[in-house]
């Protein structure tokens, strides 16, 4: 006996097989994410006044990854059905278009988006020290206004030494837009638009220093869970992209033994292409705008 | 089919005449090794189970000598291992503190994880679950093959880990943060090959494995029943496996991603579970805090309590089978059993924060965990009186794998009613972490699963090998092990009331409580008994582990159907050949149909087709499907 529904419908349940595995695959992917996210909202609920940052993300970089994922999503499904309608090569067009959208996107994410945030610095300051700074900080304006304090300073780092070296005893940082008139909101996040950080440096004295480095996982729980669920999402992203190429260059194999067999297996893959896209469209908002 | 009928239908498919797989012979690799054959896959399955299920009962019986005897030298086996392992495990011949979390950490990890499921649900579900169904094999077969890898692979990880300097694991198979987080870290540990980060690591290929495993049994199990087989007319042991295939996908991935946050806290510093302000060894941590430990309990346990019902829901499938074999009458209450099964599996997914009643939630997370826990143990009772309500007038032949299935009975029963008291906060309060949860899941585990295990190997040995496994050594091995199971586990319950903690390292020999007295013996000096008992256990498989590699080789010659039994996979040779049927099998009836008035046999195959004006007992009324 050999094994039936692999490429027809089985009647009764109108699926054929691995229609059925990609789904319960994406219901496990969902758990999956689901405790990742479940996991952000335990840490942001918990995080102390002040402790969960805001707008440090890039807002139209992060929409035009959002833009290229869907516009892949579209493409993913045009290849699909260039192919039940037997058009070989405009398949191969479309599927062309689909992988190049995922290498953007990782490459947008992983070259430039990462990169930037390794090389942004934030002090968080001893509570002690708050009242030191408070011309950078601006908390007594927070307070009358009923907002939460700032307790941390993020620019650029100028003396990256200071990182690693205990006898160098402050940091000196080119601060970002915000602490430069802590009082004005048009200085405060969010900005649509990225905003460098600006050539007032201020210099920071370890000493009043909780904790400092740069915007790595280890800065802090935004970060930790902003890089963990991106990175696997990155691994999700280059998975798709994995399996798209293999369609791309030996889908012409399965195709002249059975066309249909080919348009499943890129509707399967391209099932798990919307799933990834999906899971994007939560982590855009969650980090980005919230 | 009698005996002599079906030596010439083994004959016949010995030479395999119609199989174009067998035209060419497959190497010793791809048919034994790399193979994507489900029988073989699950045969794989079976034995490194088994092998670790010994392997996991022998870390248990180290630790039963350090109860018993604190502090004293244990001979020969002592000095074996410091050789091995070093004076981090053993000093002088006695069990160091560290090695005591080791073992303890990994033999529940290795039980349950590299032990029963494996096992129980894979193994079995491999080998039986296309059979019953009348499948040619698992829809995707070599993602099936690749299922087993991961889990192979994992379980390498695992057992590497007791090497690495630090030894293995020792957070307990619940790897409670903050302290698994900061465990084995430091100058002295490489900042991968360390106990914890590998049982990480290996638990990410666990998970994998099983992912893959549920993919494939819900898939086949929804695509290639045969001709007639309805969901209706599924045998219970393949709805066993349905419920669990989901429990396994829905419930480990968020355990995933639990585990990639602690391996991220581990390897690149983050605080997911530190909380602010974490004193170690009397200085602060660097790390940036703000973390909850409480988060790890939430989706460690999100898994955690599905897995029990991973853990016993196959065993219940496979005693179910048993039963309705051997009391040659139909299945009581099949449909409350199926129905029970899935509201099992629904209510698993929303009882978790039982576990956690010390953690201070607060009285309304308490009171709604509270009542769905006592919810869900309607259905499993409901499954266990259908159990005892089959055995009611049947006329029972007391084969080996009935004593073990029977046996299951009065064992789950003491198991699961042992676990009320821990469903209430107010009783959970004092028994938590005591040896009394010890006895009372073990209970359910050890004499439940594992003997309905033992029950599948006796049962369907002659369909996986053609022979039948010795009755004598099989009643060797089942009596004694049944007295020591109650040996062990009963006294436990004792302890556990006296208020003995579960983790103590020196057996309770320095603590107040256990010297209190119960029957004239102090709650410390049971421990002599227990272990004994253990030790006795052990030995007590030896007849099995003899009795399977023997018979494999010269057991007694069966036929196809030696049971007498109704399901598919009885209609196939045994062993099956690749694509198992040998000609696509129709279904007519219900699964359990035996001792149907006016037939000349006490039992009828779901094969057979519905003579002219028979009267249809147990036909379906609920069609899901055709």
């Amino acid at each position: 006996m050999e094994i039936p529904y692999t490429v027809t419908a089985r009647p009764d349940t109108g699926l054929w097989n691995a229609k059925v595995g990609i789904w319960l695959f994406l219901a496990s992917e969902v758990m999956l994410f689901g405790g990742l996210f479940s996991a952000y909202i335990f840490l942001r609920l918990d995080a102390e006044p002040g402790y969960w940052p805001h707008g440090l993300l890039n807002v139209p970089v992060g929409t035009f990854n959002t833009a290229v994922l869907i516009f892949s999503s579209v493409t993913v499904v045009l290849a699909w059905a260039s192919l039940k309608m037997r058009r070989y090569s405009r398949y191969r067009v479309y599927m062309a278009i689909t992988i190049l959208c995922g290498v953007i996107f990782l490459v947008v994410k992983l070259g430039y988006e990462w990169p930037q945030k390794y090389d942004h610095f934030g002090a968080y300051l001893k509570t002690s020290s708050l009242e030191k700074y408070e011309r950078y900080l601006g908390n007594k304006h927070l307070l009358a206004e009923g907002l939460p304090p700032r307790v941390e300073i993020t620019g650029h780092l100028h003396n990256e030494a200071a990182l690693d070296d205990p006898k160098i005893k402050e940091y000196e940082v080119g601060l970002d837009v915000v602490y430069t008139d802590p009082t004005d909101p048009k200085m405060d996040r969010p900005h649509f638009f990225f905003v460098p950080p600006t050539e007032h440096v201020a210099t920071i004295e370890k000493a009043d220093v909780e904790r400092a480095t740069m915007f790595l996982p280890t800065h802090n729980n935004y970060f930790a869970t902003y890089f963990t669920i991106t990175g696997l999402h990155g691994l999700h992203v280059l998975g798709g992209v994995i399996v798209f190429t293999y369609l791309f260059f030996f889908g012409g194999i399965t195709y002249r033994q059975n066309p249909e067999h080919l348009a499943n297996r890129v509707e399967v893959a391209g099932l798990f292409w919307h799933f990834v896209d999906l899971v994007w469209i939560f982590v855009f908002p969650l980090f980005y705008l919230l | 089919m009698d005996v002599s009928s079906s030596v010439s239908t083994h004959a016949a498919h010995d030479s395999h005449p119609h199989d174009e797989h067998d035209h060419h012979e497959l190497s010793f690799l791809r048919k034994y090794v790399f193979s994507t054959d489900h029988k073989v896959i699950g045969l794989q399955y079976l034995i490194s189970g088994l092998i670790f299920l010994f392997f996991g009962f022998l870390l248990m019986m180290l630790m039963r000598w350090q109860l018993a005897f604190p502090g004293t030298r244990l001979p020969v086996i002592g000095t074996l291992i410091e050789n091995v392992l070093g004076q981090g495990a053993m000093n002088n011949g006695v069990m160091t503190p560290e090695f005591y979390n080791s073992l303890g950490a990994m033999h529940g990890t290795i039980m349950i994880f590299l032990g029963i499921v494996p096992v129980a649900f894979a193994a079995f579900g491999n080998f039986v679950v296309p059979l019953q169904i009348g499948a040619p094999d698992m829809t995707f077969p070599k993602i099936n093959m690749a299922s087993y890898q991961a889990f192979f692979a994992g379980g390498i990880v695992m057992l590497v880990s007791f090497f690495v300097p630090g030894g293995a694991a020792k957070g307990g198979w619940t790897s409670y943060t903050p302290l698994s987080d900061i465990a084995d870290k430091g100058p002295t540990y490489h900042v991968i090959f360390n106990g914890q980060t590998l049982w990480l690591i290996a638990f990410i290929m666990l998970i994998t494995s099983s992912l893959l495993g549920a993919v494939n049994f819900i898939a086949t199990i929804i695509q290639l029943r045969a001709k007639g087989m309805t969901w209706m007319r599924l045998p219970f042991f393949v709805w066993a496996q349905f419920v669990t295939a989901f429990l396994l996908l829905l419930a480990f991935p968020p355990l995933e991603s639990a585990i990639v946050m602690q391996l991220m806290d581990r390897v690149a510093g983050t605080s997911f579970f530190l909380p602010s302000g974490l004193i170690v060894n009397g200085a602060a941590v660097s790390i940036s805090g703000g973390g909850s430990p409480l988060l790890w309990q939430h989706l460690f346990w999100f898994l955690g309590h599905p897995e029990v019902y991973v853990l016993i829901l196959p065993g219940m499938g496979i005693v179910a089978e048993i039963l309705a074999n051997n009391t040659r009458k139909p299945l009581w209450g099949y449909k409350s059993l199926v129905f029970a099964a899935l509201v099992l599996g629904f209510l698993s997914f929303i009882v978790w924060a039982h576990h956690m009643w010390l953690t201070g939630m607060g009285t309304v997370v308490s009171a709604f965990f509270q009542t769905t826990t006592m919810i869900i143990s309607i259905p499993s009772v409901i499954i266990l009186s259908a159990f005892f309500i089959s055995l009611w007038g049947g006329s029972i032949r007391f084969t080996v794998p009935m004593l073990f299935a029977t046996a299951f009975l009065p064992m789950f029963g003491i198991g699961g009613l042992t676990g009320i008291p821990l469903a209430f906060n107010s009783a959970d309060l004092y028994l938590h972490d005591t040896y009394y949860v010890i006895a009372h899941f073990h209970y359910i585990v050890a004499p439940g699963t594992i003997f309905a295990v033992f029950a599948g190997v006796y049962y369907w040995f002659p369909k996986a090998t053609g022979r039948k496994m010795s009755d004598f050594w099989g009643h060797v091995h089942f009596w004694p092990s049944l007295v020591c199971m109650n040996c062990i586990f009963l006294p436990m319950f004792l302890q556990g009331m006296l208020g003995m903690h579960r983790r103590w390292y020196d057996g309770g020999q320095g603590w107040t409580l256990a010297s209190e007295k119960v029957w004239g013996v102090s709650g410390f000096h049971w421990n002599l008994p227990i272990s004994i008992a253990a030790w006795v256990m052990g030995v007590a498989q030896i007849p099995f582990i003899i009795n399977f590699f023997w018979s494999i080789w010269r057991g007694e010659k069966v036929n196809d159907n030696p049971w007498e039994a109704t399901t598919l996979e009885w209609t196939a040779p045994s062993p099956p050949p690749h694509g198992n049927f040998l000609e696509a099998p129709v279904v007519y009836r219900g699964p359990y149909e035996y001792s149907l008035p006016g037939r000349d046999k006490d039992y009828t195959m779901q094969t057979e087709p519905i003579k002219e004006g028979e009267r249809v007992l147990h036909e379906p009324t609920m069609s899901l499907g055709h």
